[in-house]
């Protein structure tokens, strides 16, 4: 790609380098740690699934016991391992022997590091075995009716009950979209716990839970075959349950889920000490079960100013690149977040959006982009809404973003009926089809507003990460550099679920998974 | 069917206006021209255009045009509709309740505390219940503002606490006692089968059954708010879409004097 803003590459090369200093550092931290989400995520993956008589999810009775016993660390996998060794049931059996009260992994005989891994392989190939499975059935409709060009419509439904966000997602494939995204039941974030089973009563959103995730990927199947186009599934691989969503995606085949640490940080006050663990399990898996993750850049803006701090935006995604790097993604998976939202009363903001998408697509070319539509300047004005959505359609094409989330022209008034997701859609394509090449024929002026701009807020950004690298990522978060939220290292939600790592733990997915593809 | 744009129609209406009859306007006085828009859950054809327009002369358009339909789905049309509109209402008879505060600048509000209270004001905000949803409150709380109208984290004699969202409103009593606030300010944005209601009438009733109530002066605020809804919730004052920090502080501390809470 020819690069249209004359970036500076070697402050490029020297932000991205900082962004690398800072995720080592972080790292540290993080191989040192587990987590009560992490290690239940090993016991989902090892096949422990359903809930007690108390509604208790059975990861979640394994991992409370093993915590009141003072051993979560040294890992539920080291424990299930030696437990199965002892009794010879199989992870499940020993979750509900101990739900039951007739298993006290505390009091059993340790047995060999070599019978506790020969006793979890078999169960860790055959979960290994089954993702591959979903990676291929992905693959193999894929070249069965081709991957979209450009970008990606991705819409939302969050009518609360499973069945009815089926119906209105099955519409809205049919009009044209490409990537369903359910939104979570408001609060979900916050569960120390997976709820189970399908679900029908949630606010603003719909319970992500893995017979939920069953239920929309059957669905979004069966119209895609109609329709001879995959229809990607997403959902949210964040707040305090981060690596068992992304294994409950892993199993399920979502394709798309939001995960990103800061933005719990920052937007749900979760301790950032505990998310950071969480969030590094969580992206190995969807690395290795070909998820393309998004980032949460874009929420810095709803509540910092979108021209002042996008600096803030560049150097969130130079570290969130770094993050996903560590946990061995590919750039093809890394949808970076960014936003159109600056002040349509202010002069030429416009050309800075142009300027911004433009710029994060030169710095980061292989990652599919998300991009946001305008929220924090819509007012119930649907007409007016309709012609902001469409400007952020404009600059999607014009720099190829790839996950656009579509507008809706009542976004600020209700979440959207059917007919709001059709017309959005309809803006959309409009669009795209209309302008498709229009990017290629565009240069900008050299020294122009445009080009001044990125380079502004990519000197900004370079010196921030500087900055950053010097205070380390825990203290610039509580100091308020991003998105002007301050939140304290050992406030904020779960962090008594964190534990030092023992010497004998061990995590046999993150050895199976980190930096491959399933295939 | 005319297409609309070129109405040959006699008027056959009185065209002056009477505002104990108001209608809507189109290009002509008590024309009553409306435009609506909804989906109906069946298919697209003949007979669906003449479902819109019976739906239509029901919600009181005469001579409804249906001027788009397209399907969303095999079940689902989507119906553009313009009409007359039959009803009318006496505009003379209308009272609503406002806000009655003048609304002062951030100086004049530091001037006005330090004049008649004499200390810094405490003002506690949250986006309360299930609402995840900040963009209210923090337009009314962060020191930038919104739309030009500084926070009031911004005022010299306010001390501002924003609780960010989904605080339940017992934890917001708790923090608003620990902080010793004079102000409560409560901010509802998206919501779903008016829990937002609900939830207002829910701490309203956790203050009184504390008898708290008097402590504070309490606001709610959002999108779906009217001053005259929050009044009927039981709180001193609400504020709906296009009101900004100054009309809440304004309105806040005049409350607080008029109570005599302040010096």
């Amino acid at each position: 790609m020819q690069s249209k803003l004359n970036l500076n590459r070697e402050l490029v090369d020297r932000a991205r380098q900082s962004a690398a200093n800072i995720a080592a550092d972080t790292q540290r931290f993080i191989d040192q740690h587990t987590t009560v989400t992490v290690e239940r995520a090993v016991c989902r993956l090892l096949g422990i699934d359903g809930v007690n008589e108390m509604d208790v999810p059975m990861p979640n009775v394994v991992v409370d016991h093993l915590m009141a016993n003072s051993i979560l660390p040294v890992g539920a996998a080291w424990y299930i391992g030696n437990a199965m060794v002892e009794t010879g049931l199989d992870p499940q059996g020993v979750a509900e022997a101990i739900d039951r009260g007739e298993l006290d992994m505390s009091k059993l005989p340790a047995h060999s590091d070599a019978d506790i891994r020969a006793a979890i392989n078999p169960v860790v190939e055959k979960t290994i075995t089954r993702i591959n499975e979903n990676v291929r059935n992905r693959n193999e409709y894929l070249s069965c009716f081709g991957d979209k060009e450009g970008p990606y419509l991705y819409i939302i439904v969050a009518t609360g009950n499973i069945y009815e966000d089926i119906t209105q997602a099955k519409a809205a494939a049919k009009q044209g979209a490409d990537i369903i995204a359910v939104i979570r039941t408001t609060g979900q974030s916050l569960l120390d716990y997976v709820p189970y089973g399908a679900t029908t009563e949630g606010f603003g959103g719909t319970y992500a839970t893995q017979e939920n995730f069953r239920l929309m990927r059957a669905a979004l199947d069966e119209v895609g075959e109609e329709q001879h186009r995959y229809i990607r599934l997403c959902n949210y691989c964040s707040g305090l349950c981060m690596p068992e969503i992304a294994a409950m995606g892993a199993l399920e085949r979502l394709d798309v889920m939001l995960n990103d640490a800061l933005y719990g940080i920052l937007f749900r006050d979760i301790n950032m000490q505990r998310t950071i663990v969480d969030q590094y399990f969580s992206r190995v898996i969807n690395g290795y079960a070909g998820v393309i993750i998004n980032t949460g850049e874009d929420n810095y803006l709803t509540t910092d100013d979108a021209i002042v701090a996008a600096h803030t935006v560049l150097a969130s995604q130079f570290i969130n690149e770094a993050f996903a790097k560590e946990a061995g993604m590919r750039e093809e998976q890394m949808g970076l977040g960014h936003a159109f939202e600056m002040d349509p009363s202010v002069e030429d903001t416009f050309l800075l959006e142009l300027a911004q998408a433009q710029m994060a697509r030169e710095i980061f070319p292989n990652a599919p982009l998300k991009y946001m539509p305008p929220t924090k300047f819509m007012t119930g004005n649907i007409f007016r809404g309709h012609i902001q959505d469409a400007l952020f359609n404009m600059v999607t094409i014009l720099t190829g973003q790839k996950l656009h989330l579509l507008g809706m022209l009542t976004e600020a008034i209700h979440t959207p009926f059917m007919s709001d997701r059709a017309l959005s859609i309809e803006n959309a394509q409009y669009i795209f089809r209309t302008m498709k090449d229009l990017g290629d024929e565009l240069t900008y002026k050299e020294g122009g507003i445009i080009q001044t701009r990125a380079n502004e807020v990519l000197t900004k950004a370079a010196d921030l990460l500087v900055e950053i690298e010097k205070l380390g990522l825990f203290t610039t978060i509580e100091k308020g550099i991003f998105a002007d939220v301050k939140r304290p290292k050992d406030g904020g939600k779960g962090l008594a679920g964190v534990v030092v790592k023992d010497d004998r733990y061990f995590n046999p997915f993150i050895e199976a998974m980190k930096g491959r593809v399933a295939e | 069917m005319s297409s609309g744009l070129y109405n040959t129609h006699k008027i056959d209406f009185d065209t002056t206006l009477d505002l104990t009859k108001l209608k809507p306007y189109g290009d002509t006085m008590n024309d009553g021209k409306v435009q609506t828009s909804f989906t109906l859950p069946i298919k697209d054809d003949e007979r669906g255009e003449e479902a819109a327009r019976q739906i239509a002369k029901k919600m009181g358009l005469e001579e409804p045009n249906v001027a788009w339909h397209m399907p969303l789905d095999k079940e689902f049309t989507f119906y553009v509709v313009y009409g007359s509109c039959v009803h009318t209402v006496n505009y003379e008879d209308i009272h609503v309740i406002t806000v009655e505060s003048d609304v002062m600048s951030m100086e004049d509000t530091n001037e006005y505390i330090r004049e008649h209270i004499g200390r810094k004001v405490v003002m506690v905000g949250a986006s309360t219940g299930t609402d995840a949803h900040t963009v209210g409150i923090d337009a009314i709380m962060n020191r930038k503002g919104f739309a030009g109208h500084y926070g009031l984290e911004r005022y010299e004699m306010i001390e501002a606490y924003n609780l960010g969202s989904q605080v339940p409103n017992e934890d917001f009593i708790k923090k608003a006692l620990e902080l010793k606030a004079d102000v409560l300010l409560v901010s509802q944005t998206v919501t779903q089968k008016d829990v937002h209601i609900q939830n207002l009438t829910n701490l309203i009733e956790l203050l009184e059954a504390e008898g708290l109530r008097d402590k504070f002066v309490v606001c709610c605020g959002g999108p779906r708010i009217t001053h005259e809804l929050a009044k009927e919730l039981g709180y001193d004052a609400g504020f709906g879409a296009g009101k900004y920090a100054d009309d809440v502080a304004s309105f806040a501390v005049t409350e607080m004097v008029k109570r005599g809470m302040g010096k």
